[in-house]
């Protein structure tokens, strides 16, 4: 069976549509077959139910999680840049901390939020901190490797010219980390979601993660699950709007689809 | 001598080499890249360096322009002594690194942001210079490619805007590191007449590191055969063939005995 290219691209459209519906048709499937107690699961249906009954709810905690995430990752942003390009550009910065910054990222972020909360007290402080905190580090990584990798012949021949470390930082070196930076953004802005919900969850007194955490106190579990998507939607819309602006920024480093 | 005769010319040479060696690292796990090598390169004159890989070709470039300090002897030009890289150098490699988020002629155009005085003038005088690098673009038959992005163009046109970008600032010398070595014969030869053409019309001074023999006895007025590592010079010899060259001199008997006095030079180094 051949399909034309339109057909090609509008079944690649629905491809992820249709598999979230044949998983969610699963689920409530096994949940009716199984006679699963809804506290151990809801069927999705209930999970829906839940969704448009408290839709003011979910939407006002939701916004609270979202502004402070998106807090959280433009410090990431901006901090990663700039280490990164430091880290990147000169050896030294490299050795002093390069190691550090691995050892603090090996450090489980759950361990510090109590102590946040030591410092901050509750509220939307701690959570912009854990999502900056967790999502700095891959920024850092990737605009490192752009620069650490300019190509040695490209660096010669901006050096006979002339150049100075600025000049060759900023001609060659930032266009070209770039895209590993559009790159680092995508799952920079996932991980500022796992920070700033990790941060409700373990203590506070806003925000989706601790709706989740009162709803399953209160055993209800639609609800928190009705929270976990709400979670996973927004998580996916940033990562859309991430990608949307790396292709916008970085045409050239798609070049073979462009072609297509 | 090929060269043009200018008044000092003969008894100050452009760039003058004097027993250079160099070692990459240091103490006993140094290895010795160029030993004792002395060069006298004229104002003008079109100089070849051939050998076996790794005989420190590249490295006798980086001495020339600067770019590493030698380990003992010296490097001059202009009559001073080299410590840092030399003003008014242009360079071209064998990967064209051409940056791939400028178009083409923004890539040739680089030069101008960086050095001096066109830097300062390039914003005022953008039109003049942007003229200036579309006429270099159409000299290598490049005129209607300005706008496109190395990356849609063939490995052919990269080399030959490499080669543009290494001559849009005016350099007084260019410094060729095996530019058209990864290319297919054809597209190859085409190239060594383009060359030829700029240097005839611009009679800027140049190097040309490369292991095609044929390369360098059309190019060159001087070829320098190198040793195997580590790089010594084991033979100076000039190339007196009228130029213009064309692919039809590659067949003379005169173009192919230098090339098998050079070929049988070099097998004696793998010998």
């Amino acid at each position: 069976m051949a399909m034309t290219a339109r057909q090609e691209r509008y079944v690649r459209l629905a491809m992820p549509w249709l598999t979230l519906a044949v998983l969610l048709i699963a689920w409530e499937i096994a949940c009716i077959v199984f006679d699963v107690p809804e506290i151990v699961a809801p069927r999705p249906s209930r999970v829906f139910e839940v969704i448009v009954q408290r839709w003011d709810l979910l939407v006002r905690f939701c916004l609270e999680t979202l502004w402070t995430t998106m807090i959280g990752f433009v410090l990431a942003i901006g901090f990663g840049l700039l280490l990164g390009l430091a880290i990147g550009a000169s050896p030294f910065v490299y050795s002093g901390l390069y190691p550090l910054l691995i050892a603090f990222n090996a450090i489980p972020k759950v361990a510090i939020v109590p102590i946040l909360m030591i410092w901050l007290g509750i509220g939307a402080l701690p959570a912009i901190i854990t999502a900056f905190v967790i999502s700095f580090f891959p920024i850092v990584v990737n605009v490192a490797t752009g620069l650490a990798t300019i190509e040695p012949e490209m660096r010669d021949l901006m050096r006979s010219l002339g150049a100075s470390n600025y000049e060759i930082l900023t001609k060659v070196g930032i266009p070209r980390a770039m895209p590993y930076l559009f790159a680092s953004l995508k799952v920079a802005a996932t991980l500022a979601f796992v920070g700033s919900v990790l941060s409700e969850t373990v203590g506070g007194n806003r925000g989706i993660g601790f709706l989740m955490l009162s709803a399953s106190a209160r055993n209800d579990s639609a609800t928190t699950f009705a929270g976990l998507f709400a979670i996973a939607i927004m998580g996916v819309a940033v990562y859309a709007a991430c990608a949307l602006v790396e292709r916008r920024m970085t045409r050239w480093a798609f070049r073979g689809e462009l072609v297509r | 001598m090929t060269a043009p005769d200018f008044a000092s010319g003969a008894s100050s040479p452009l760039v003058e080499l004097n027993q250079v060696s160099l070692a990459y690292g240091e103490g006993r796990e140094a290895t010795l890249a160029l030993a004792d090598a002395t060069m006298r390169i004229a104002q003008g004159e079109f100089v070849a360096v051939v050998g076996p890989s790794g005989c420190g070709k590249s490295t006798l470039m980086k001495l020339v322009t600067g770019l590493i300090p030698p380990t003992s002897g010296e490097v001059k030009v202009r009559g001073e002594r080299v410590t840092r890289p030399i003003k008014g150098v242009g360079m071209a490699f064998q990967n064209a690194t051409l940056l791939p988020w400028r178009s083409t002629r923004d890539n040739i155009m680089l030069p101008l942001e960086v050095v001096e005085p066109h830097k300062s003038r390039l914003r005022a005088e953008r039109a003049a210079y942007f003229d200036k690098a579309q006429k270099l673009l159409a000299s290598v038959g490049l005129g209607e490619f300005g706008d496109k992005y190395p990356w849609q163009l063939s490995g052919g046109m990269q080399q030959r805007s490499n080669v543009c970008r290494a001559l849009i600032h005016e350099p007084q010398i260019l410094m060729l590191d095996e530019p058209f070595g990864a290319l297919d014969a054809f597209t190859r030869e085409e190239l060594w007449g383009i060359m030829q053409a700029l240097w005839l019309e611009r009679r800027f001074t140049a190097v040309l590191v490369t292991h095609d023999l044929r390369e360098a006895v059309y190019l060159a007025d001087t070829v320098y055969v190198m040793s195997r590592r580590p790089g010594r010079i084991v033979k100076i010899r000039k190339v007196e063939l009228p130029r213009p060259r064309t692919l039809e001199t590659t067949f003379q008997a005169e173009f192919v005995d230098i090339v098998h006095e050079l070929r049988e030079r070099i097998q004696m180094e793998h010998g």
